[in-house]
């Protein structure tokens, strides 16, 4: 186990394996699949999942109180129109991305380390964007009027959306990220749905299971189209992961404010999603591996890797500070230089310096080797990571935001308990959403881990 | 063991699939249909009125204008609802004493107004003015309907925003002389197509872009 690894000296990244020695066929199909099927729910399933149930209740009186009331019952006003509704859904869609990169572009460059937290991660990329979509969807507390300008469809309004705004773009650029997502995840969980079919005793789960699974035999031919159509679907992910988060960024670089009207948006955004989505794969799957004892499957490698992705990514996201604040001064426009002095320095301050302390000091630990390979530690930063990129979202819409041209329109903003039980709502949603998955779905790819033990790499199918 | 599945459920499988997508596509035509229903937006059914007036008698069959009631459609935003004096510049003379008549005599003795249903009715946030529409050749058939043929009175159109931009993105479709603007079943001297174009020209309707602008009609 990493605890273990540590005491020693840590031999080179790739000598560790990825499965730990002593893995047969058979193990690794009855331990992931008994995680379903027969073990008993551990004490602290119910405890999580009770925990992220009550929160989802409070979303569920938020959305209440939200359409009663309207959005009043929120912190927004002007000037500071836009606030944690968008924050929070650039955040989920954001944690999103590391599920798409994991399961899409490694699968393309054949990283064989991606195959242990795939499922996992794209579970959380579907989860994370249903939480997203509650957003656009809610945010002008009329749920019932938000159809026609999120969808263009024949109303009878005779009127289309805007098709010139980077907002509608958004929306083509999510359902189109959520559509993929979701196909590609049930994809790749169908030959494991047959195992848990195969291995069910009950008569309802194998029924279950069997439905889900469309007939899965695992013969010659089946493989053969499962293998197209996984890799059709990696193709049409790969680019996704570029572009969703990008067309999230022109929501503020197209605007002409200073703070958000920056070329450097669409590439920092991106590099910060990854981040952002990486910090949350460690945040989830720590705790995962020591509760159910997976870490034969998600090694200390796994733990170093994801770290390492984390801290070059996090360094293309502290670049994008620099380079906001240098492009800032070397513009010499009075208006940007005033945005990012304010920041510094105005009544938001210690959120920006926050930020700097979570995303940009805190995650230079991982250049310690030592630090990579302790899950608690590095489960510290990937929540400290986690925090530090809602703080970017909050830094960059509020300050921009709260003082623009005209002093006299100057103003502040916070969010009120609406907002934040909203929030904490849909972390809640994600929570249930999550712990229910790994109930009753394997949380590990079981016949992609199949042929990484020996015996399995020429007939991984023929179990 | 037995098998989980009968044969014939693979063919459940693959209806299932095609049903699923059915269903949606049906679900989304229902709902675009609902929407522009008699049912939700009103049309076609007729409201009780406090006195059942006939537009069918005193238009079709005794031919007044409709100007002769509805006085302010010309000059003001309302069309007016006609006070009870206008009634009884006639019921004096005729069916002074029907009993079907009474409570527009009560109305006048007590100077209660008559309480009429609207039939009409926009919502709060658009702006609609009776007379600019008067004034550039729409006429009143063309929103109202054949008020002459009505018994009692109903709206005919939807009322809805693609109704009022079905006009508004090409006047020249509907428009017609400003001498015809109260005729009832009123059919082109000239092809529509030809005197549409000459109208808009004629009237200086204002062109389709400065039409269907936002702050056109909600101010």
């Amino acid at each position: 186990m990493a605890t273990e690894v540590t005491r020693q000296r840590i031999p080179p990244t790739d000598e560790i394996p990825i499965v730990a020695p002593g893995q047969s066929l058979k193990t690794v199909t009855e331990k992931i699949a008994d995680i379903v099927l027969r073990l008993k729910t551990p004490l602290s399933w119910f405890f999580g999942f009770t925990v992220g149930f009550l929160l989802l209740q409070g979303l569920l009186v938020a959305i209440m109180m939200l359409l009663f009331k309207g959005i009043g019952v929120w912190g927004v006003n002007m000037p500071v129109g836009w606030g944690f509704d968008i924050i929070n859904f650039v955040w989920w869609i954001g944690i999103g991305h590391a599920g798409t990169l994991i399961s899409a572009i490694l699968f393309l460059f054949r990283q064989q380390w991606r195959m242990s937290i795939n499922r996992a991660a794209e579970a959380m990329t579907l989860f994370a964007v249903a939480c997203a979509l509650l957003y656009p969807f809610f945010h002008t507390g009329r749920p019932w009027l938000a159809l026609y300008w999120l969808l263009p469809y024949p109303n009878a309004m005779g009127m289309w959306p805007q098709f010139r705004s980077p907002l509608i773009w958004d929306v083509f650029a999510v359902s189109t990220y959520g559509t993929v997502s979701a196909l590609f995840w049930f994809t790749g969980l169908i030959p494991d749905l047959a195992t848990l079919r195969d291995r069910a005793t009950k008569r309802v789960p194998k029924f279950i299971y069997g439905v889900l699974s469309f007939g899965w035999r695992g013969s010659a031919i089946h493989w053969r189209r499962y293998e197209i159509a996984y890799m059709l679907l990696a193709g049409l992910s790969t680019p996704l992961v570029l572009s969703v988060h990008t067309v999230v960024s022109f929501d503020f670089a197209v605007s002409l404010l200073p703070g958000w009207h920056a070329t450097i948006f669409p590439p920092y955004f991106v590099a910060g999603a990854i981040f952002s989505g990486f910090a949350m794969v460690l945040t989830l799957l720590i705790p995962l591996r020591a509760i159910y004892g997976l870490q034969s499957y998600i090694t200390a490698r796994h733990l170093d890797v994801m770290a390492k992705v984390m801290l070059a990514t996090g360094w293309i996201v502290f670049y994008g500070y620099l380079m906001e604040a240098f492009v800032a001064w070397y513009s010499g426009v009075q208006y940007e230089r005033f945005v990012i002095w304010n920041r510094m320095t105005g009544p938001y301050w210690w959120a920006f310096w926050a930020l700097i302390l979570c995303n940009g000091l805190v995650p230079q630990l991982l250049w310690i080797r030592k630090v990579r390979y302790t899950p608690v530690i590095l489960f510290a930063i990937s929540i400290v990571v986690n925090i530090g990129m809602w703080l970017e979202r909050y830094v960059i819409i509020v300050t921009s935001l709260h003082r623009d041209f005209l002093p006299s329109s100057w103003g502040m903003y916070s969010g009120t308990m609406w907002d934040w039980s909203f929030y904490l709502g849909t972390i809640g949603l994600f929570l249930t959403l999550f712990y229910l998955f790994i109930r009753v779905l394997p949380m590990i790819s079981i016949f992609e881990m199949r042929t990484l033990v020996p015996g399995g790499q020429a007939k991984a199918h023929s179990e | 063991m037995s098998q989980t599945f009968r044969p014939h459920a693979n063919a459940l499988a693959r209806f299932t699939l095609v049903g699923a997508l059915l269903l949606v596509v049906f679900l989304g035509w229902l709902l675009i249909t609902l929407q522009r229903s008699d049912f939700v937006t009103g049309a076609n059914t007729n409201i009780e009125q406090p006195i059942q007036f006939s537009h069918a008698h005193h238009v079709g069959g005794l031919g007044i204008d409709c100007r002769y009631c509805h006085t302010s459609v010309d000059q003001a935003a309302f069309a007016n609802i006609p006070p009870t004096k206008t009634c009884m510049n006639c019921h004096t003379q005729i069916w002074a004493t029907s009993p079907f008549l009474e409570p527009v005599r009560a109305s006048f003795r007590t100077g209660e107004s008559l309480q009429w249903v609207r039939v009409h009715n926009l919502p709060d946030f658009v702006y609609f003015n009776h007379s600019i529409h008067v004034a550039k050749g729409v006429g009143c058939e063309t929103c109202h309907g054949r008020i002459d043929e009505m018994p009692g009175i109903y709206q005919t159109q939807t009322l809805q925003m693609e109704w009022c931009l079905e006009c508004h993105r090409a006047p020249e479709r509907f428009v017609r002389p400003r001498d015809a603007v109260t005729a009832m079943g009123y059919v082109p001297p000239v092809a529509q197509a030809e005197l549409g174009p000459q109208l808009v020209r004629d009237y200086n309707i204002a062109s389709a872009q400065q039409l269907t602008s936002c702050s056109t009609c909600h101010r």
